[in-house]
């Protein structure tokens, strides 16, 4: 692992990395986003209890999901940072955090939007929800921590640890969150929870699911690579990376 | 400065440190070796990054390149046998305003790993005979002025075993009789082969130690070439 | 000097001291009491509302008094540099660092448990939740100290850290709130509650062995 990884430990390296992948990170979203939105909202069967409401978990569904992935992403990098004190692995957490933070806000909002046709109201205290807007205050508490300290590495020190306490609990948290839910239930039926799906709304799920999977990541790569520019930019690559990037831009202008 | 062939392994052995904080470099390329029965004083403006030399030495703080030994193991590579081995008093005193002088004495005993120690033992009276606060012992540390106060930090010289001492400052808000008595710890220690790094100003007032220098800033470069 | 010994010397200390300065503990306990007495206030005095959400008030209440007493795990430590001679000890930090969670626990979360037959009065609470509220609190305050030492130890070096630790902390206190309150609210109905209290114990071993290792890393880097 720490061969493989050694290279990345250079910055330098690591941007070159990213800039190559950016690309075709991007293209991919762009298709399987399009293909699965289209695909669902436009052209996947009505449900035939909720009608046509019910196509939100087009969006809802894979941005609840990358919104957990990404706060473990964010944990294994802490990790990666604070066990081999790589600096490049600290970076990736301010670029993860407020991805991972609008990815639950999207899921919340969509789940609140959701709620309206099925409950009546815009938010009840689904244990999805719930575990959703402790997943966002986690993210605050992560994004606050490092924002408040002067200098970055301690920030992101301070930060990692934190995520991974947060990772930590974060099963706790959800299962308590849905223990508690079953124990007050009794108004609110869970629609989150379908016992079985047909192939015909499925698949463009899937395809919505690897969408915004390639969504996060390109989101996440560029503020990386930002990130990798801000730390460094004093350095000689990070310089010639600018001046070659203002040129392009200048002539583009001509 | 020139050491003799037959000189035997450096205590403490500092190759190329350097800090870099928040894209500003303290200092690069630091490296001396103290051994036995030396006192290294390093000197420099202020913010040039003295404290945070001795905080890296101490282990309280990474460099952002090279590395420090002792006895010739990095001293990340066991860090509780060098701790075992090391005193070092910071800039902040490590004091306990609510307790007296008496108490303060007692409690570094104990968290120093002295097993034997108890509460109000002749030994701390004694000891704070020799720093010259007797008659204060029952005083709130907080209400002693900043120089006593220095004086309770300080009498962890008298019962440390330690043999290397790392001081920020020791000399700091000190009157003449407390410099003089701190000097002749000093001499003590390194006679029995001790060593000592430290900061401070008063340059001459420890120049009967004979001191080896170690100058941060634009004239470092000199002070590396006579090591 | 074993690793034993030294986290007792560590324990007396912050006892010595907490007694000279008894303000600090006692603070957060009144501030407890004020809020319970805000509640009848609030929502009036029938017992029968009051006994309905006394469980989910006295813990809340106590989430906040541990939230106050966070500050007074390093705070002083950190400024006086005694904290910089816990890193330099040889024995592990993780382990020195258990003892300030335990005078945390002694001076916060204890109190807390005997003072909770007062709080179940004033709040009407059913007399067969007694026992279950004060078993909740023994059980589920070791962990509320030992999260609050991993916020403090984040935090130290911040100048106005406490609305920050708050931020971070209370999420992390949810599991135990959820559980604690269904414990005492079972107990009211007369149901068992075994099975709440065991999970409330498991979240507190797991978090009191867990939580040192963070507080160490928080420790070193504050310290740093």
């Amino acid at each position: 692992m720490w061969r493989w990884l050694h290279p990345y430990a250079k910055p330098e390296a690591t941007y070159r990395l990213v800039d190559k992948m950016l690309p075709w990170f991007a293209g991919l979203t762009v298709i399987s986003l399009l293909v699965g939105m289209v695909w669902g909202l436009a052209f996947a069967p009505a449900d035939y209890q909720q009608g046509d409401s019910y196509r939100i978990i087009y969006i809802h569904v894979p941005a609840a999901i990358f919104s957990m992935g990404a706060y473990f992403g964010m944990a294994i990098c802490g990790a990666i940072a604070l066990i081999w004190q790589i600096k490049t692995a600290e970076w990736a957490l301010p670029a993860i955090a407020p991805v991972g933070a609008a990815m639950t806000a999207i899921a919340l909002f969509t789940g609140a939007i959701w709620g309206k046709p099925m409950w009546g109201t815009w938010w009840v205290w689904d244990a999805r929800l719930t575990s959703e807007l402790i997943l966002l205050f986690l993210y605050i508490g992560v994004m606050a921590l490092y924002a408040a300290f002067d200098d970055a590495r301690t920030g992101a020190k301070a930060a990692s640890i934190l995520a991974i306490v947060g990772v930590v609990n974060l099963p706790i948290i959800h299962y308590s969150v849905e223990w508690w839910n079953t124990l007050h239930q009794g108004a609110t039926i869970t629609k989150f929870e379908r016992p079985s799906i047909a192939n015909s709304m499925l698949w463009p799920l899937l395809i919505s699911l690897l969408g915004f999977m390639l969504l996060t990541a390109t989101l996440v790569l560029m503020r990386y690579k930002n990130q990798l520019l801000k730390h460094e930019l004093n350095r000689p690559w990070a310089q010639a990376e600018l001046a070659q990037a203002s040129s392009t831009s200048a002539e583009e202008k001509r | 400065m020139k050491h003799k062939t037959t000189e035997p392994l450096p205590r403490l052995k500092a190759h190329e440190l350097s800090s870099v904080r928040g894209g500003r470099t303290l200092f690069e390329q630091v490296s001396f070796e103290v051994h036995a029965g030396e006192l290294w004083q390093i000197t420099g403006a202020n913010g040039a990054g003295k404290s945070t030399l001795l905080r890296m030495l101490a282990g309280l703080m990474p460099s952002s390149t090279g590395r420090i030994e002792f006895n010739n193991h990095s001293i990340q590579y066991d860090r509780s046998a060098y701790h075992q081995q090391l005193l070092f008093i910071g800039h902040k005193p490590a004091v306990k305003a609510e307790l007296t002088a008496l108490e303060n004495v007692y409690w570094q005993r104990r968290l120093s790993g002295d097993t034997g120690a108890r509460q109000d033992s002749m030994d701390d009276w004694r000891l704070l005979e020799t720093i010259g606060l007797l008659g204060l012992e029952d005083e709130m540390t907080g209400r002693l002025s900043a120089g006593q106060q220095r004086r309770v930090a300080l009498t962890r010289l008298w019962h440390s075993q330690a043999p290397l001492w790392i001081l920020d400052e020791p000399f700091t808000a000190l009157d003449v009789k407390g410099i003089a008595l701190l000097e002749q710890r000093f001499n003590e220690h390194l006679a029995k082969g001790g060593s000592i790094v430290m900061t401070s100003h008063q340059a001459l007032s420890l120049a009967s130690l004979n001191p080896q220098q170690l100058h941060l800033g634009e004239v470092y470069a000199n002070a590396m070439g006579a090591v | 000097m074993t690793a034993l010994q030294l986290w007792r010397s560590v324990l007396s200390k912050d006892l010595r001291l907490a007694a000279r300065r008894r303000s600090d503990a006692i603070n957060p306990l009144i501030f407890l009491l004020m809020v319970i007495t805000l509640f009848p206030l609030g929502v009036g005095p029938g017992p029968d509302i009051l006994a309905r959400i006394a469980p989910g008030i006295i813990w809340v209440a106590a989430l906040l008094a541990t939230l106050l007493g966070v500050d007074r795990i390093f705070k002083d430590d950190y400024a006086d540099g005694s904290l910089e001679q816990l890193c330099l000890l040889p024995q592990p930090l993780a382990f020195t660092v258990s003892a300030k969670m335990v005078s945390h626990w002694l001076l916060s979360g204890l109190p807390l448990v005997i003072l909770s037959p007062l709080l179940a009065l004033l709040l009407s609470l059913p007399g067969d939740a007694y026992a279950a509220l004060s078993a909740s609190l023994l059980l589920g305050t070791p962990a509320l100290s030992a999260l609050a030492a991993i916020g403090a130890s984040l935090t130290l070096p911040l100048q106005r850290g406490s609305a920050l630790v708050s931020l971070i902390l209370l999420p992390l206190f949810i599991p135990i709130l959820i559980f604690a309150t269904s414990a005492v609210e079972s107990a009211g109905m007369g149901m068992a509650v075994h099975g709440q209290l065991a999970i409330l114990a498991a979240i507190s071993v797991l978090t009191v062995t867990l939580a040192p290792l963070a507080v160490a890393a928080g420790v070193r880097m504050s310290v740093n």
